[in-house]
């Protein structure tokens, strides 16, 4: 395979990460429009870890993945009184306050970027890309997403049910900001260099496209999703000036026609608990 | 501390809710023992939901107190009442819009703190919890509606689904609000077979209700509220001849 | 040399204040875009980011022609009005009945579009406006003020007033005033939703376009990124001056561009967007109405 479409590939999961990330907070019923901040957060610390202390890649990802995650958790907390479009009003904020705060960063580039990271090979990020979304598949399948799926569909009746709303919409946060972590250490070790410019709105975005095109009910479509930002312009090259409005388009339709998007739970619903029959 | 076993499963003293200037709630007491099935009745806008809002948890009490098993439950939050064994069902039925009959059913369990088994799936980790899905859904006889998605199916069936929903919490305390609105005869005797089958089995019911016969024929204590307030209360043959009570609703006919 | 550099850096303050009111003309007129659709309709419209992108180049094409301001103001905003009223056929009206993120992605999947449109007809580098129209400039003493400054907060000015006029005078003015404040009730009364919707969304449309005609003519230079970078800034106008005040982004508006200016002069660039945000964030989450809103409330816009 060449180097082309080996960089695509990693491209792939490091964006299947971050639409997983989107996914995770998504299922609790909350939009977020800031991944891109816990992505950077994840850069920045893991690239800090291996180039600075000498750590090995491994441990800088888990260690950045704990870093986002208790930034998402502590982001949890007052996302909790925001409802849909102002919690992805002061998402948007929290992302652009990220970027400009490592934009600020001298000791890590500032807005000259950092470099200094060893290179990963595509195969190294879908070993996590690839792990981290059988995880999320298996915990779908869990009472534990049921209840995130309750607090999404309706969080008073949740409550009445014995669920604390509380628990599972802030571990979601840090769950989903751990997550984007990880995505962001492997970008910044597979591009190895990074800046601020990375992490902006429109990552954010491609976050929220991936799923809402690939899927927004299973985390499989996270993976279409992806695929599919990834892939797409690539096979309609003609289109190439416009990819990003066909993206537009594909936005817009899917909004449209088929608001869960490609994939949904429903078709998965029996696999899911088929294994009950014992 | 727990009293003897022999002390009524729920109190409400004296309970006030005021929302603003509006009293929805005044000074309303009532008990409710083991085992018994209690109605509360009452004209529109008598302060019934209410009442369970406040029970549950989703209203702070203004004034009064709630005591469930001898602990006084009023500034616990719904989810911890839930846990301790209140479940219920709405007036307007309120399903999980994505989900099937079933993962409601899973959904609802009562609480485990065995953190494993909450995370795996729940095939493999919680094989109780799939049996106890399953005698629900058989004593609801809603077997064949088990994959569905539960707002897409009949009216009546949805109202089975939320009652199975709540039980299968294996609460100690149903509230069921209005549980045969909408419901032609032959329905309501099955809802009524239903509940009493469960007060066999242990089960203690707090309803609200505007079918009159429904009521007659099944509660073994009534409550009656009008305005927030309760205005009479006793066993049906009682209360079905206080005049106070027949005023309230004379006068919601006007 | 304290008295003279304190009266120095006095003179410098007041330069920058008024350069932060110029900004923040255009902050006011693209928040009063956003709160339009967001106050009656509840949906955050994040195309109005790249409408104002849009009647920027616009107003550019026009004006690099050596056509009249005027008509690029005009052109501009006609341009996004046109838009505007597309996004609200496809974007918002086939999707009114979902939960609001909804239109909103929608919304989105719109500015993506428009970025795009923009790259590939003026291409990705900032073109400049002619340097001529900056060359006069006027001086009270050591603060000066360009002439395209105080166009800039002159037309808002106007387009203000004639929004205010709009709302408060006329008869579809009232309706959107009775939709804002509670939509069941206006729709029971018989206003008619699909029109009214359909003249907030141009209302919106075209002040978004002269904000982004205006912004050209105060930074001198356009490029396809002021959509992200000073349009949804005006998301944070919105909020600091309460969605559901539009007259708040009067204030706010100003407020927030002399923030901005202040703290590029003292702190740096990178800090001034850590700022403005941060400030949108804590007043999400302290006093949601807003500076200027009465009591807390979820719906309904006090036009």
């Amino acid at each position: 395979m060449s180097t082309y479409y080996a960089a695509l590939f990693a491209d792939v999961g490091i964006l299947l990460l971050g639409a997983i990330s989107v996914y995770i907070i998504l299922a609790t019923g909350q939009l977020s429009l800031g991944n891109a901040g816990f992505m950077a957060i994840g850069a920045y610390v893991a690239s800090y870890l291996t180039v600075k202390i000498g750590l090995p890649l491994m441990v800088a990802l888990l260690l950045a993945a704990v870093v986002a995650g208790a930034v998402g958790v502590v982001i949890g907390f007052p996302a909790l009184r925001l409802k849909g479009i102002y919690l992805a009003m002061a998402t948007l904020g929290f992302g652009e306050m990220v970027r400009s705060f490592f934009l600020n960063l001298e000791s890590m580039g500032g807005a000259g970027g950092f470099h200094g990271m060893a290179h990963v090979s595509p195969v190294y990020v879908w070993g996590w890309a690839g792990s981290i979304l059988l995880l999320v598949t298996l915990l779908e399948r869990s009472r534990v997403w049921l209840e995130m799926c309750a607090v999404h569909d309706d969080e008073t009746v949740a409550g009445f049910i014995g669920l604390n709303t509380t628990v599972i919409k802030v571990s979601a946060f840090g769950f989903g900001a751990a997550v984007a972590a990880i995505a962001g250490g492997l970008f910044a070790h597979h591009h190895i260099y990074i800046e601020p410019g990375n992490f902006g709105f429109e990552r954010s975005i491609d976050f929220v496209l991936a799923v809402i095109l690939g899927g927004s009910t299973v985390a499989i479509g996270a993976l279409v999703g992806a695929a599919l930002l990834v892939f797409l312009p690539e096979t309609l090259r003609f289109f190439a000036d416009w990819r990003l409005a066909a993206f537009g388009v594909l936005l817009v339709l899917v909004l449209l026609v088929r608001r869960q998007g490609l994939l949904d739970r429903a078709m998965f619903m029996r696999s899911i608990f088929k294994a009950r029959r014992a | 501390m727990k009293g003897p076993s022999a002390s009524p499963l729920l109190r409400l003293i004296n309970v006030s809710k005021h929302f603003g200037g509006i009293k929805a709630l005044d000074g309303v007491s009532c008990t409710v023992e083991r085992g018994q099935i209690v109605g509360i009745i009452g004209p529109n806008g008598a302060g019934k939901t209410t009442l369970f809002n406040v029970i549950t948890g989703a209203y702070r009490a203004s004034g009064g107190d709630v005591v469930f098993e001898g602990e006084s439950i009023v500034r616990l939050p719904p989810h911890k009442i839930a846990r301790l064994g209140i479940a219920r069902t709405f007036q307007n039925i309120r399903l999980f819009a994505g989900m099937s009959v079933w993962e409601h059913l899973l959904v609802a369990q009562p609480h485990t703190e065995v953190a494993l088994r909450r995370l795996l799936p729940v095939g493999w980790a919680d094989p109780a919890a799939c049996r106890r899905a399953d005698e629900v859904l058989a004593l609801l006889g809603l077997e064949d509606v088990r994959w569905r998605i539960a707002r897409t199916l009949p009216y009546g069936t949805q109202r089975k689904v939320e009652m199975a929903r709540a039980l299968t919490a294996n609460p100690k305390l149903l509230l069921l609000d209005e549980p045969v609105a909408g419901m032609n005869t032959d329905e309501a005797a099955d809802v009524r077979a239903l509940l009493l089958r469960l007060r066999e089995n242990g089960l203690t019911i707090l309803l609200i209700e505007h079918d009159m016969t429904f009521v007659m024929n099944l509660c073994d204590y009534l409550y009656v509220l009008d305005f927030g307030e309760a205005i009479a209360d006793g066993p049906p043959a009682v209360v079905r001849h206080m005049p106070r009570v027949l005023d309230a609703y004379l006068g919601e006919e006007d | 040399m304290s008295i003279v550099g304190g009266y120095a850096g006095c003179f410098v303050l007041l330069q920058q204040l008024v350069n932060g009111v110029t900004l923040g003309s255009v902050y006011t007129l693209i928040a009063l875009s956003f709160s339009l659709v967001m106050g009656i309709l509840g949906v955050l419209n994040l195309a109005i980011a790249e409408l104002f992108m849009f009647g920027a180049y616009l107003g550019f094409s026009v004006i690099a022609r050596g056509l009249p301001l005027p008509l690029a103001i005009v052109t501009g905003m006609a341009g996004t009005t046109i838009i505007a009223m597309v996004i609200e056929k496809i974007a918002y009206e086939p999707l009114r009945d979902m939960p609001v993120i909804a239109p909103m992605l929608s919304t989105l999947g719109f500015s993506i579009i428009l970025q795009n449109l923009a790259t590939n007809i003026w291409g990705s580098d900032p073109l400049q406006l002619p340097p001529e129209l900056f060359d006069t400039r006027f001086s009270m003493g050591t603060i000066s003020i360009g002439a395209m400054q105080l166009v800039v907060i002159g037309v808002t000015i106007v387009l203000v007033a004639l929004l205010a006029f709009i709302v408060q005078r006329t008869a579809i003015g009232r309706a959107l005033r009775a939709v804002a404040e509670n939509r069941e009730v206006a729709r029971l009364l018989g206003v008619r939703a699909g029109r009214l919707t359909l003249v907030a969304f141009a209302l919106s449309g075209a002040l978004a376009g002269a904000a982004g005609v205006l912004i050209g003519l105060h930074y001198a230079t356009v490029t396809p990124y002021i959509g992200v970078e000073t349009g949804l800034k005006a998301i944070a106008v919105m909020v600091v001056g309460g969605t559901t005040r539009i007259w708040g982004a009067l204030l706010a508006g100003p407020l927030i561009g002399i923030l901005e200016v202040l703290t590029v002069v003292y702190g740096g660039a990178p800090v001034r967007d850590f700022t403005v945000y941060g400030i949108m964030i804590l007043i999400l989450l302290l006093r949601p109405q807003g500076i200027l809103g009465g009591a807390s409330t979820e719906q309904g816009l006090r036009v």
